[in-house]
């Protein structure tokens, strides 16, 4: 493991106690970032990538969640066992956060000037008319023209494309050294999907920014993350430098979602994929939880779940890789 | 030959909700499905997909134009008429989440168009329903299972066995696979492959995602605030796009080789607003090659190569 991460998560796993049982949702998932860099956690809905993130910014009442077990190392801290009043100092702060749905994380009765002036009021003790320099600021550095006026709209008034560009400028007018941001794009247009994404990459440069970057979208990952993480159910199954997975991913999951994309596939041929369904939390088994829909499964899958070893260039967890 | 489907000059304007001014959600579109086809239909939100969907199968009457069935007029149908011709035009909705009524289980909500249709006795229609069943891939024992019960892959397939169970010559897809995971995605996009094959069905193909319309699709068409921008065969539109506002589009997809740079043209502004229409060529407030033309003359469809687009300056053919 690097000296020089910013973010370790080691050995994470998260559990929710539900009317029927305590269920686990997030299970020994490790990973790291280090400052300056863009890391890209990917899965299908439901795999826990939210959870991850939120339980890394301890966003996540408990009960009902519960980490179970695992370190959450920022800047040699460890968050998982931190206060809320430790955490709400680190907020906003060190670490921003930007979400899929910019309208429920903005508070549709306060001006869009006074949301971001907020984390500065909070971190930096201004008051409101202190900090209006610095919002206008970064308003202009989101790429929201007009800003002076904008000051004064509610999120209603702005656009999806807009509101986003709002949330991003909450997530760094403290100038965070982490960014996480959830499916940053997921409900956006596609055209509007490409300034946002342009815009993270863009300051990501301009602000030394790491990014944990949680996604669906391969392509998104492929632009902007040196490094990947699949994750399914609840576990990172590969993880390695984007380049040297997409090249050569050895899950077979990975391989799956690689090969099934019609980005990739010929026109009118049969797209290569994976069948069956995403196990809910609960009905994981016990061995490897890809085992029911993976075409390479063996004997020992079924019983074994496979641990995240070295695998050619990058890290696996799989009895039967790819080669 | 006859197209099987036709749309011609065909609108939709809602009252704006300040009640004064219109919606043009849809604006004279004319669009052509020949037999065995695929048509795809891509275009941000709002820009009049679903509404164009919904009046070619009349779930909603239009304000002007035809649409026309193996040649026939479906406006001038009685409602009798009409709801005989739904046998051959059906329709899959966006939503596998919100189109099934959470209160039938599965047997009855694909039995339910073969009973308004009183086809077959009932030892028929339960035969039939149990192919279905079998024939979207779904497992015999869902049938008395209820949709909450269901993953989104799978209500989808429930919304195509009910499409198909009339034997339809013309299926409409509005965004079939946008809520569903990418391994998901590919599982449902070869079904309807399969179906088209072995039930000689047509497919106008609805999406936001180009990728999968290139995909799918024979002919494209792209729409921008309520008009088409530009339609010819999917080669031609998506490998050679004539319209800026195309470029762009194929422009703004991420590219899934990390080892290749891509640049992104990138539009300025947001999708617009269909309630508030810009002078000339609508395209033209985000337009990076717009010239004073464009604010103020509205650009016709012209034929370039084989295909048309809607821009002062695509080279005429
Ligand atoms: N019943 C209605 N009354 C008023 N306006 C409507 C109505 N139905 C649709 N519209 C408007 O017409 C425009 C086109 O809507 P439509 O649902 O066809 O878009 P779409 O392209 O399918 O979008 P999406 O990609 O979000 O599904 C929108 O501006 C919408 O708000
Ligand atoms: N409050 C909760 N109680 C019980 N289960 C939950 C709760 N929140 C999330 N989950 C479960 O945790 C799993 C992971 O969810 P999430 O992290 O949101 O997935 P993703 O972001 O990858 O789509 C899902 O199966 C979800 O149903
Ligand atoms: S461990 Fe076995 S079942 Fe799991 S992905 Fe590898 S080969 Fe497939
Ligand atoms: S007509 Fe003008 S504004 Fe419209 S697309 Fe062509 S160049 Fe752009
Ligand atoms: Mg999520
Ligand atoms: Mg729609």
């Amino acid at each position: 493991m690097s000296e020089h991460a910013l973010l370790r998560v080691d050995g994470l796993t998260v559990g929710f106690s539900t009317e029927q049982g305590p269920v686990r949702v997030v299970e020994d998932v490790s990973f790291e970032l280090k400052a300056g860099h863009t890391l890209g956690l990917v899965g299908e809905s439901g795999c826990g990538k939210s959870v991850t993130a939120q339980t890394i910014m301890r966003l996540l009442p408990s009960p009902p969640s519960r980490i179970d077990a695992g370190r959450i190392l920022f800047d040699g801290k460890d968050l998982a066992a931190a206060t809320q009043r430790e955490m709400q100092k680190i907020r906003g702060d060190r670490i921003g956060m930007v979400f899929q749905e910019p309208m429920t994380s903005l508070n549709p009765t306060l001006r869009i000037g006074e949301q971001i002036a907020e984390p500065l009021m909070l971190h930096r003790g201004l008051r409101r008319a202190e900090a209006d320099e610095q919002v206008i600021g970064v308003l202009k550095q989101v790429g929201i023209g007009n800003a002076e006026r904008r000051l004064l709209q509610y999120p209603h008034e702005l656009s999806g494309g807009l509101r986003q560009r709002v949330m991003i400028a909450m997530a760094i007018i403290c100038k965070p050294k982490l960014l996480i941001a959830d499916e940053p794009t997921t409900a956006l247009d596609v055209t509007i999907q490409a300034q946002i994404m342009e815009l993270l990459k863009a300051l990501q440069k301009e602000l030394g920014l790491a990014v944990l970057l949680i996604t669906h979208d391969l392509g998104m990952v492929a632009e902007m993350c040196e490094t990947i993480a699949v994750m399914y159910a609840g576990r990172i199954v590969e993880t390695g430098r984007t380049v040297d997975v997409f090249a050569n991913p050895h899950h077979p999951y990975t391989y799956g979602l690689l090969t099934s994309s019609p980005r990739r596939a010929r026109k009118g041929e049969r797209l290569p994929s994976i069948p069956g369904l995403v196990p809910p939390p609960g009905a994981r088994g016990q061995g490897c939880s890809f085992a029911a829909r993976c075409p390479n499964v063996l004997e020992r899958c079924r019983v074994d779940a496979p641990p995240l070893i070295a695998l050619g260039k990058d890290a696996a967890a799989c009895w039967n890789p790819v080669p | 030959m006859t197209p099987l489907l036709e749309a011609r000059g065909l609108s939709k304007f809602f009252p704006a909700r300040d009640g004064k001014g219109l919606v043009r959600a849809v604006n004279d579109v004319s669009l052509s499905l020949a037999e065995g086809e695929t048509l795809g239909i891509v275009g941000e939100s709002g820009c009049g997909k679903s509404t164009l969907a919904r009046m070619l199968m009349r779930l909603i009457e239009p304000s002007g134009g035809k649409v026309l069935f193996q040649g026939e007029d479906l406006l001038s149908l009685s409602r009798a008429a009409m709801r005989q011709k739904r046998r051959d035009i059906q329709i899959v909705f966006q939503d596998p989440y919100a189109s099934l009524d959470p209160r039938m289980n599965i047997a009855q909500i694909i039995a339910e168009p073969l009973d308004i249709h009183g086809i077959g006795s009932t030892a028929e229609r339960a035969a039939k329903v149990k192919d279905l069943i079998a024939l979207v891939g779904l497992d015999p024992a869902s049938a008395t299972r209820y949709p909450h019960e269901f993953s989104g892959g799978q209500r989808q397939r429930i919304g195509i066995a009910r499409a198909i169970a009339l034997e339809p010559r013309l299926v409409v897809l509005d965004e079939p696979v946008s809520a569903l995971d990418v391994s998901i995605q590919s599982q449902i996009l070869n079904l309807l492959d399969d179906l088209k094959l072995r039930l000689r069905l047509s497919y106008v193909f609805i999406s936001h995602d180009l990728s999968v319309v290139q995909h799918v699709s024979d002919r494209v068409a792209v729409m921008y605030l309520g008009r088409i921008v530009e339609e010819g065969p999917a080669d031609a539109v998506l490998g050679a796009p004539k319209h800026p506002y195309t470029q762009a589009l194929i422009s703004a997809i991420p590219e899934i080789d990390p080892t290749r740079r891509k640049t992104h043209v990138l539009l300025p502004g947001d999708p617009p607003n269909p309630e508030d229409v810009p002078p000339g060529c609508a395209f033209n407030p985000r337009c990076l090659i717009a010239q004073d033309i464009c604010r103020r003359d509205e650009p016709p469809l012209r034929s370039s190569g084989a295909s048309r687009a809607r821009c002062h300056f695509v080279d005429e053919a």
